[in-house]
């Protein structure tokens, strides 16, 4: 049994945060579960994806963050409680559909997680989505600690069925990727069976109705600022005249402050979980007994600006700060030593500074930046490209994967990137605004997330590029998550149909559509050649599983390669290619056994022939 | 009782999460609250791994620059990197085999040598101990037991609040059974390292 189906109310585990979101899924009985992979939130479904397989949870891996909240939306219409998984970038995707999802509201509890990524470890950028709390007016849960992430699912749940519309529950990267204790709790049975009421003066949005649901969404949040200031994640803590005011992560961090500073006598801390509607009475009543006020929060003003809004009613006339220059930053993700030095700087608190290592002596280190894997198929793309184009001037929009890490040199194959199938409709505007080839690398899922309506808007547009599809046949990035193109009987389940993307593609009506296998280079070469010179829209489809995915597997590639006596020292291999298993030895490229999946691509570029398959037994 | 902070780094693939996570569950047995948060969004492809583990009483479970009490490194290039995390009570352990980023493989950047780092490392810290864990992986029969190499000798400095018995039981209840006994005599070389 997976470990976090288990029936052991009062059991103590460690779980990565992550996993103590699903433990608090499965404890508040979903029933409906539906995501699209992305770091820092993939392992809750992950989690949830392998649960589904021994229970009576329906999970599904859906093309987008749209989609997912689409198919949740209507099953928690039908009463089911439903949860849907997804980045804090995903949002955006899903942003159409969830404002208007808070208009219609909900009859099961639906609980979608927004796991936001401070300092960006993986994400393009470090969009604060509390702020869609305000934006579509569903309240917002925040956890502070792993055993609350837990915990707050569960009550997620009951506050969307006593409001009737969706919850957020937003995150942090420090909470989806750390490990603590959890208690587990006991288990609601699930309610499985759905069934739908039509009602359609409430449920079909044009316009006559949304403008009765808008008033019922106003109530619905009058009445949330209520529960929120009853909520026992909004709490007040010591009553002291210096007030801190933090969330999630950085309320750890405060707590931890007030200890090491031992002003625990002289503060009082507002701790707010609850954080969309802000709870104004219980602000008022904690402002009122402060001489000043520190704001402390990840990410954009959200709090204080509301807490400042709040003051300013209340006539309080006493400093409130927060984001200022000397104190916090909009930028980055916060730090216990960060947070120390600051409520004590600010509150003029005895402290000091420790000192830190001169690291003005250290000489400056290489980098060591993650790296497309041995035996990529992508590498061996981006260098037939490269070769197919060396005479061409050349624009490449890429998108977002693996393969993004192209962009470094010696591939350097990647110009211009801002979101999730972004690749498909830049290409259109730069191949009208400039003379130059362009050339879009986008991976098979985001093919199909967000990269479809861009292509079908270059054939229409009649737009002159060339798309390379990345066809590994899985999510690699994020954990090798199925997606509409892979044959789900390789995961061992039944029931699923396979979506070509070659028939996908001449559907749509692309001028040139070809497929290569990239481990080929010299025919690869010649059918991404053709396929540039060609004027309109032409797809390539580059057709190899993932390396990662494969290793150990009848799949992999085969021997691995070792370089020959007639090596020239040429370096085409490793200047060109870059693959990690090459390494140098006294000035000569050797290849690490254990690393070469034996693709063959480096022996096939080697102009010496010098790079040949390792003896069986050698 | 105190707080103990410790910090994990190595290249991806080198085992760190599983070092924590029998560090965690060794804590647990000991009845000690301990708090691990990790960055390992590319640890597959390469990337450095950071793992911090807080034990004892606080709440947060990230460690800011200056502030490790023990610095444990797979690899020695990144040990130095780690160095900002230190102070001058830090012991630093470090596997002495180097596994040079492909950037310098590829003549972007110059891996340090190693009298380099044992110098820095050394005299801004309080305790550098030097362990060839790659080595002593391989003697014990499995070059990928280094995590289990580096367990014994950070056991064996008595640093962490944690009995030797229960790290040992942790390690049989948190790694693969076909590998055990290797794990065990890898645990056994670190721990006699010192």
């Amino acid at each position: 049994m997976h470990k976090l189906l288990q029936d052991k109310p009062g059991e103590k585990m460690f779980l990565l945060g992550n996993e103590a979101i699903a433990r608090g899924a499965v404890e508040a009985g979903v029933a409906f579960a539906s995501t699209y992979p992305g770091t820092p939130s993939s392992e809750i479904s992950f989690n949830l994806f392998r649960m589904a397989r021994e229970s009576e949870l329906y999970f599904e891996y859906s093309t987008n963050e749209k989609v997912a909240l689409e198919v949740a939306a209507a099953a928690a219409n039908c009463g089911l409680r439903s949860m849907c998984i997804m980045k804090h970038v995903g949002v955006n995707v899903a942003a159409d559909a969830l404002m208007t999802l808070a208009y219609v509201g909900v009859k099961g509890g639906l609980v979608i997680i927004s796991a936001d990524d401070p300092y960006m470890f993986s994400s393009q950028n470090e969009q604060d989505n509390r702020y869609y709390g305000k934006l579509s007016g569903l309240p917002i849960l925040e956890p502070s600690t792993i055993d609350e992430a837990r915990r707050i699912i569960a009550d997620a749940f009951d506050l969307s069925e006593d409001l009737g519309i969706p919850v957020i529950v937003r995150t942090t990267t420090r909470i989806n990727h750390s490990t603590g204790a959890v208690e587990f709790g006991t288990r609601i049975p699930p309610k499985t069976a759905g069934t739908f009421e039509k009602d359609p003066f409430n449920l079909v949005t044009v316009p006559a109705v949304s403008r009765n649901l808008h008033v019922k969404l106003l109530e619905k949040i009058r009445r949330a600022e209520e529960i929120s200031c009853d909520s026992r994640y909004n709490v007040i803590q010591g009553d002291g005249s210096l007030g801190i005011i933090a969330n999630g992560v950085s309320a750890t961090y405060v707590e931890d402050a007030i200890r090491d500073l031992k002003i625990q006598e002289k503060t009082r801390v507002l701790r707010i979980g609850f954080s969309h509607p802000m709870p104004a009475p219980l602000v008022r009543t904690f402002l009122s007994g402060c001489e000043k006020v520190l704001v402390v929060e990840e990410g954009e003003p959200y709090m204080e600006e509301a807490v400042k809004a709040i003051a300013q009613e209340a006539g309080f006339v006493n400093p409130i700060k927060g984001k200022a220059d000397g104190l916090f930053s909009r930028l980055f993700e916060f730090d216990p030593a960060m947070v120390r030095e600051k409520i004590a700087s600010y509150f003029d608190i005895p402290y000091e500074v420790p000192d830190k290592p001169d690291l003005s002596d250290i000489p400056e280190l290489p980098q060591r930046p993650p790296n497309l894997c041995p035996g990529c198929a992508h590498r061996a793309v981006f260098y037939e490209v490269n070769k197919a184009t060396a005479d061409m001037e050349t624009i490449k929009p890429t998108d977002i994967g693996c393969y993004t890490l192209g962009f470094l040199p010696p591939l350097s194959a990647g110009d211009f990137l801002i979101c999730m199938g972004s690749s498909t409709g830049t290409a259109g505007g730069f191949s009208k605004a400039t003379s130059k080839k362009v050339i879009s690398y986008i991976g098979d899922s985001t093919f199909f997330h967000s990269g479809i309506p861009g292509l079908v808007n270059a054939v229409f547009n009649n737009h002159d590029m060339t798309l390379v599809i990345l066809d590994n046949r899985t999510t690699a990035m994020t954990g090798h998550q199925p997606h509409p193109g892979v044959d789900m009987k390789a995961y061992g389940m039944e029931g699923y149909n396979q979506i070509s993307i070659e028939s996908l593609v001449r559907g749509i009506g692309v001028g040139h559509v070809s497929v290569i296998k990239p481990y080929n280079v010299k025919k690869s070469m010649a059918a991404l050649k053709e396929a540039i010179e060609y004027k309109g829209v032409s797809v390539v489809i580059a057709q190899q599983d993932c390396a990662l995915q494969v290793k150990g597997t009848k799949k992999a590639a085969g021997r691995p390669f070792t370089v020959s006596d007639r090596c020239k020292d040429h370096r085409t291999c490793i200047n060109e290619l870059a693959c990690p298993a090459f390494y140098l030895e006294d000035g000569r490229v050797k290849i690490d056994a254990a690393l070469c999946t034996g693709c063959s691509v480096c022996a096939q570029v080697c102009p010496e022939n010098a790079i040949v398959p390792l003896p069986r037994n050698g | 009782m105190n707080v103990t902070r410790l910090i994990i780094v190595a290249v991806g693939g080198q085992g760190n999460l599983l070092a924590s996570k029998v560090l965690g569950e060794a804590a647990r047995r000991e009845g000690i609250a301990v708090r691990m948060s990790e960055i390992h969004g590319m640890a597959q492809r390469g990337g450095v791994v950071e793992s911090a583990l807080v034990f004892g009483p606080a709440e947060s479970t990230v460690i800011s620059d200056g502030e490790a009490d023990i610095l444990v490194s797979f690899e020695p290039l990144e040990a130095l990197r780690a160095l900002k995390k230190c102070n001058a009570n830090t012991v630093v352990i470090t596997n002495t085999k180097p596994l040079p980023p492909f950037t310098a493989a590829i003549g972007r950047g110059i891996y340090p040598d190693i009298e380099t780092i044992r110098k820095r490392i050394g005299e801004k810290t309080a305790r550098f101990i030097e362990v060839d864990a790659t080595r002593l992986a391989a003697e014990a029969g499995n070059v990928l037991s280094v995590n289990m190499v580096l367990l014994g000798t950070l056991t064996a400095t008595g640093l962490l609040p944690l009995s030797e018995e229960n790290v040992k039981a942790a390690i049989a209840d948190t790694t693969r059974r076909e590998f055990l006994e290797i794990n065990r005599k890898a645990f056994e070389m670190g721990r006699q390292s010192v």
